[in-house]
Formats: structure tokens, sequence, C-alpha cells
């Protein structure tokens, strides 16, 4: 399986979240704002590579019968390693991100490409998958927070930019580009409410986008063939 | 003691219920409720686990990570405990009573990567809860997820008849519906406990 086809694969027509439809509690909780959701993203992708490599390294002699406690302490270890750090080093990030990062441990995505890839395929291919899905989970994520965060309080980038010198700053105070005054704002889309909602609609565009392009390529091969 | 526990019975089953408003346990949520009977079975096996789980984490933590300052191991802990306890019930089951375990056998391993429950677990440590109030926030979560896997499990059967574009097709028809039923429980948070 070459690279390009596994990025295309993560992205778009495997994307984890869209398509596969794991991994969703995190996704609708931390997406608020762009902050807390490339900061999410960003530590599923390291973690996820990281098991991903280490699982196929030792995907030979782990037995059969235990091979699900074995991912699940080999990626407990590596979401404890990458809390501590963001603990030290992030503070405001792991601050508001909460339980969530212990959490990314019951991740469906990282047991199941452990489970459904990384138990079965070379070093290479894994550490490729590794980030070729995190990047997908973390595409959906910025999506979802950019829209959740437009329509709930009417800026971009909150938690990132600190607004009026557009200053990058990490310690999550950052108030976002005023894209329109907030009183204007639906604030019930950074609420549940707005999870469900964008990430519904989000499913639904990505399935009309992948339907029609089929139609398009069933179309255009029986044009092929008359 | 008695007002503190009723707030966080009250808390975990509507206020802040683990589906709705703090986005636990999605994919067994959105897995299994596609009927009535089988999200009732996976709800029983979660509030039991759920239950045990809590009581036992919080003794692990009480008397083995905090006296050891190995606080920072707790999520490595906690879920070995969680997958430990979801094979010691399964394996009870099988003996004691084959009857229920049939009825709920292909739950119980799914248990294991349920993040409402390590969630709660969780949640128990970082809110500095005693041995009882853990044990209660354990239970009513599970109630509370009850309440809401078999609520939509009665929606989405009526679902499958409804008229909706093709595009939202399987799962995004079913995050719409429970979008609304967030804005219902959203209701509740209006609710100030004590």
């Amino acid at each position: 399986m070459n690279a390009k086809q596994q990025l295309k694969e993560g992205v778009i027509t495997n994307n984890p979240v869209l398509v596969q439809q794991i991994g969703l509690c995190a996704t609708m909780a931390i997406s608020t704002s762009l902050f807390n959701g490339l900061g999410m993203g960003l530590s599923v992708l390291i973690i996820l590579t990281c098991c991903n490599v280490v699982i196929s390294l030792i995907r030979k002699i782990i037995p059969e019968q235990v091979r699900l406690a074995i991912f699940v302490v080999v990626i407990a270890g590596f979401v404890t390693i990458v809390d501590l750090l963001l603990q030290a080093f992030v503070p405001a990030l792991s601050e508001s991100l909460g339980v969530f990062i212990p959490l990314i441990v019951v991740n469906c995505i990282i047991i199941g490409r452990a489970e459904a890839f990384s138990s079965k395929q070379s070093v290479g291919a894994s550490f490729r998958d590794g980030v070729f899905q995190g990047l997908g989970y973390t595409v959906v994520l910025v999506c979802m927070c950019l829209i959740r965060e437009l329509l709930g309080s009417g800026t971009i980038g909150g938690g990132l930019f600190n607004g009026a010198n557009s200053f990058l700053t990490l310690d999550g105070t950052g108030a976002g580009f005023q894209i329109f005054p907030d009183t204007y704002a639906a604030g019930a889309m950074i609420l549940p409410v707005g999870g469900f909602l964008t990430l519904g609609f989000l499913m639904a565009l990505l399935q009309y986008i992948l339907r029609k392009s089929a139609e398009k390529k069933a179309r255009k091969e029986k044009e092929g063939e008359e | 003691m008695l007002a503190s526990l009723v707030s966080i019975s009250l808390g975990a089953i509507l206020v802040n219920n683990f589906i709705f408003s703090q986005f636990l346990g999605l994919c067994p949520f959105l897995g299994v409720s596609n009927k009535m009977s089988t999200a009732t079975g996976m709800s029983v096996a979660v509030i039991f686990v759920m239950t045990m789980a809590s009581a036992i984490c919080w003794i692990i933590n009480e008397y083995l990570l905090i006296p050891l300052d190995l606080e920072f191991m707790q999520t490595v802990a906690y879920i070995l405990v969680i997958a430990v306890l979801v094979q010691f019930v399964e394996m009870f089951l099988k003996k004691a009573i084959p009857s229920l375990y049939s009825a709920m056998g292909i739950f119980l391993p799914l248990i294991t990567t349920n993040c409402a429950v390590l969630g709660v677990v969780l949640l128990n440590t970082q809110n500095y809860y005693n041995f009882l109030e853990s044990v209660v926030y354990g239970f009513t979560g599970g109630l509370g997820f009850t309440l809401a896997i078999v609520l939509f499990s009665s929606v989405r059967e009526r679902l499958e008849f409804a008229d909706y574009p093709k595009a939202f097709e399987g799962f995004a028809i079913c995050l719409v519906a429970a979008a609304l039923f967030a804005l219902a429980f959203l209701g509740f948070s209006g609710m100030k406990i004590l």
C-alpha cells in the first residue's frame, strides 16, 4: 500500500470519525475552540503513531488471546507520557481538555487501528497509517471547532490567537478574531447540542460527496464501455 | 452527607447526563441503541461494571497509589482494573447465571472500551469523592446512561420509517436526533441543586 493511497484513506475515504464513525466522544466534547481542537488532534496523532509503531514491532510475539490487554497497556503508557508532558509544558491545554486526555486510552481510533492495521502490517506502513489517520482526525476536529466557534461565539481561532495584535499564544487566553459581535452568535453551538448537530451535518456532507463521486465514476465507466 | 449524595445522583442522572452533556460513552450509545432489548442488556451490564469499578478503583487509589506516590500511574492502573473486572464478571456470569450471560454476553467485552466507565472513575478521583460518593456516582452515572440509551432506542425504532435526505443515512440522522435530545436535557441545567 503506498503512502498517497494511505493519505487519501486517512483523511477522506476511510476517515476515522466521519466514515469509520469511531472516537466520537472526544470529537464532540472538546471541539469548542481551535486551541482545544488542535491540541487534542495533535495529541491523538502522536499517541496513535507511537502505538502503531510499537505494536507493529511486537506484533509477532503477542499471543492472540491477550492481545487486547497488551494493546491497552501500550496505549495507556503513551497516553500517560503525553498527559504528563502537556501538564508540564502546556498546562492551559491540559486544564481545558481535562479528563479527555486520559480518556484517549479508550479512544476507539487507537485500539481500532491497532487491531485492524498495525498488528498485521510492517512498521513503515503502520507509522504512515498512524500519521495519516491522526491527520484525518485532526482535520475533522479543526473543521468542527471552526464551525462551532464561529457560529457559537462569532470568533475564529479562540485560545490560539490574540485578536487585536494577532499574536500566537499558548496559554489559552487569546480571544481569537471577532468575525461578528457575539450578541448575534448562537450560544447553543458551543453547548453539547451544537456538537451533535455539527458532527451529524459533517457526516452527511461527506456521505453526499462520496456518493456523488461514486456516481460520477460509475457514469464515466459506463460511457467508456459504450 | 445525604444532601451531597442526592445532589451527586441528580447531577449524574439528569443535569450532567453522561451522554447528553458530558459526551462519555457515545460509541456504545450509537452502536447498540438500534433495538430496545439490546439497549437494556447493555445498560444493565454498564451499571454493574461502573459501580464495581468505582468502588475498586477508589480502594486502589487510596490505599495503593497514593501511599506509594504513584498517582501518575492512575490511568494505567484504572484501565487494567476495568479490563480485569470485565473479564471476571464475564467468567462469573458464565458459571453462575448462564441465562443472564447469554442475554448480555456480547456486550460485556465491549464495556472495557466504554469511555463512560473509565470516565466515571477518573471523575471520581478528580472531584475527590469519598468511597460512598464514588460508588453512588458510579451507580447513578450508569442509571443516567440507561435513561439516555433506552429513551433513544425507542426514537431510533421510529427513525427507520422516517423520511429524511439520503445523505443523512446511518449515524448522521441519529446524531441530529441526539442533538434534539441534548437540547431537551439542556433544560435540566437550569436546576440548581443546593
